[in-house]
């Protein structure tokens, strides 16, 4: 069984203010077939621990480790750590001007497995993922993320993670700007996918509402670069009914 | 960027101050809409001359000089061909190798062919340099009506300043595609001319595939007849300064051109091309679709794209675009559509340009998904191109450019 472990994992940027520290020390085990949300106010660094752990060059690791079945991530480069089965869904997918979705997903496809998928059950493969994803089929024919809707966009992330079948998938925010029923169809893809390959499930979020769709199996709060409570799901609806107040400057209360 | 936000843009940055505004708007020419300087630098100079007004001349000693600040060369490296434009050029014969085609002849014409200067005449100094000097003039002749292709190539023009000609004419009614290829070194400023007679459907490529050193500047010049139709295709990859400037009449009622281009320019290279349709009857129709890549320190891509249409052209349709893909820093790529209507009785006109870059965004997530960086770049950059490649309906050249465009992505990673 696969396992990715994150030790101690400090991070910082650069920005026009000098070096900033964003992650202090995070800790977090994730067993395949485990869902975990992550969730905590802006600005605590949840998409950061996203970004790092899929190895984007903006962010410095100062110290600490990121596993994958014992072999270090962070020696890795983007991706060779797609290839060892990392996936992000990002939260703000970016455009990719002249390279159709299914050359993308086709090419995407190859680089993971190695050699190229066999074209019959590659195309029924695609097609089912997009019937399941409410996408028309006029998707494939369009670049990727080009002209698409925030939504659509989503979408496009979800068909990602259906097809290349990672081991872990983190989610960056993938619930913000969808509508319910966007993120009721969003939800029924994370899962399925889930049911097909049994991956782990790293969930960031803000809000609880995808949680209504997405059942976690822990959840921590994630507070100023680090984690600062966990437990099971039940700790989602606290925070549903207390928002992050209480995890918030204590003094001053009262 | 578009022209017409060039256009809004312009306004603040280039009217001259308001101490004499009268002065500037009253030069304007009446009857143009909307029309007004643009944001290039000219300081409020408006050309009062429609496209097809433009000086023409045969004799090289009509020209003045070229400075680098006439309109046709201000984008031009001029200093770096002036034995083009203001030197002695050798107008001999050159080398040629052609392909056997039946119903297509190649052949050396003298100065005197009747078809000479039928198609256009040259608009600047290179292209009349060119024009004076010439001894015999390279004719490709096309008849008959069945489709086939002639290969023409140039590999040994050597580095001495040439001028040359060249004919291409289909017969009425004839079909063929003719690839004119161009390899080795050259110092070279030609004219071509392209007939097609009524209902000719005729394919012409330009490759230029010259050594790093070549310079070459051409003029195109079609006129398309009743019911032809002119696919015209310029792919330039090689060469240290390439202007290729396709013109083409629209001459005959119902004729049709399909303008292509494709450049990919490496670092320290220029490649340039002005495209200039002629709306000169009804009902025809133009498609111009040029697309380039832009990759290394210097790498420099000019595209101007004017369509004239004419008073006599009623019931046309027209579409421009120009799209440039820019993969590294420290290129530059200017793109400048321009469109002139004289008749309210059209079916469409309309133009695009847009330059977009390849980012690190862009490359961390295709990244993201296991795909290497050297392959993220020719994903990108092929399948950007390949909207181009696979209009050219030659299935062993768009083989071939298909390969030559990785090769370009490849040997700029060496430099």
């Amino acid at each position: 069984m696969s396992v990715l472990e994150i030790k101690d994992l400090h991070v910082s940027v650069e920005t026009d203010q000098g070096t900033k520290q964003i992650l202090r020390g995070v800790d977090l085990t994730i067993n395949e077939g485990e869902i975990h949300a992550i969730m905590g106010p802006n600005g605590s660094g949840k998409s950061t621990l996203a970004y790092t752990i899929a190895g984007h060059p903006k962010y410095h690791v100062e110290s600490g480790s990121i596993l994958l079945d014992g072999a270090e991530v962070l020696k890795m480069t983007v991706d060779a750590r797609a290839r060892a089965g990392l996936f992000l869904a990002m939260q703000y997918p970016v455009e990719i001007p002249g390279v159709t979705v299914t050359n993308f997903l086709r090419t995407a496809k190859t680089a993971i497995e190695g050699e190229a998928p066999p074209i019959r059950t590659w195309i029924k493969d695609v097609r089912q993922a997009m019937t399941d994803l409410r996408m028309d089929k006029a998707f494939a024919e369009r670049n990727v993320n080009e002209g698409f809707s925030g939504g659509e966009k989503k979408r496009n992330e979800i068909l990602q993670l259906e097809l290349l079948k990672p081991k872990f998938a983190v989610l960056d925010e993938t619930d913000s700007g969808l509508d319910v029923d966007a993120l009721k169809i969003v939800s029924e893809g994370v899962n399925r996918a889930k049911a097909n390959t049994g991956l782990g499930l790293l969930l960031i979020t803000h809000y609880t509402r995808i949680l209504r769709y997405i059942h976690p199996d822990f959840v921590h709060v994630f507070v100023n670069g680090r984690i600062a409570e966990q437990g099971g799901p039940e700790l989602a609806d606290r925070l549903e009914d207390e928002g992050y107040d209480r995890f918030l400057v204590p003094s001053n209360v009262g | 960027m578009s022209a017409a936000s060039a256009l809004s843009k312009s306004a603040s940055k280039t009217v001259p101050a308001p101490s004499k505004p009268a002065a500037d708007s009253s030069t304007l020419p009446p009857g143009q809409h909307g029309i007004k300087e643009h944001s290039d630098g000219r300081f409020g100079y408006v050309p009062v001359q429609t496209r097809s007004d433009r000086f023409k001349s045969v004799n090289v000693a009509d020209f003045e000089a070229v400075t680098g600040r006439e309109a046709v060369w201000k984008h031009s490296p001029v200093a770096k061909f002036t034995d083009l434009t203001a030197g002695d050029l050798d107008g001999s014969r050159y080398p040629v190798e052609s392909t056997p085609s039946a119903d297509i002849s190649v052949e050396w014409v003298p100065r005197t062919d009747a078809r000479i200067g039928t198609a256009g005449l040259p608009e600047e100094r290179a292209a009349a340099s060119a024009w004076s000097v010439f001894d015999d003039a390279l004719a490709i002749t096309v008849s008959g009506e069945e489709a086939k292709e002639i290969v023409v190539t140039r590999s040994g023009l050597g580095n001495n300043a040439r001028g040359a000609h060249t004919i291409i004419e289909a017969k009425p009614f004839s079909q063929a595609t003719v690839i004119l290829e161009n390899t080795g070194d050259a110092r070279l400023t030609e004219n071509l001319e392209i007939i097609l007679g009524e209902s000719a459907n005729l394919t012409v490529v330009s490759l230029q595939e010259w050594d790093d050193s070549a310079v070459h500047l051409a003029n195109h010049f079609a006129s398309v007849g009743r019911d032809a139709r002119l696919k015209h295709v310029v792919v330039s990859l090689g060469g240290s300064i390439v202007r290729v400037n396709p013109s083409v009449r629209l001459a005959g009622t119902g004729s049709d051109t399909l303008l292509l281009g494709l450049y990919f320019a490496d670092a320290g290279q220029h490649l340039e091309q002005q495209v200039y349709v002629f709306h000169d009857a009804p009902k025809s129709r133009s498609r111009v679709n040029y697309k380039g890549a832009l990759q290394g320190q210097d790498a420099r891509t000019v595209w101007i794209g004017d369509v004239l249409i004419g008073n006599r052209a009623a019931g046309t349709d027209s579409y421009e675009q120009n799209r440039n893909l820019v993969l590294t820093e420290g290129t530059r790529a200017d793109s400048i559509p321009n469109l002139e209507i004289e008749t309210g009785d059209i079916v469409g006109a309309g133009h695009a340009s847009a330059t977009g870059r390849f980012d690190d965004e862009q490359l961390f997530y295709l990244q993201a998904r296991g795909i290497t960086e050297e392959e993220a770049r020719r994903l990108v950059v092929r399948g950007f191109l390949t909207e181009v490649v696979q209009q050219i309906g030659s299935p062993e050249l768009e083989a071939r450019l298909q390969l030559a465009i990785e090769a370009e992505l490849i040997g700029t990673d060496d430099k």
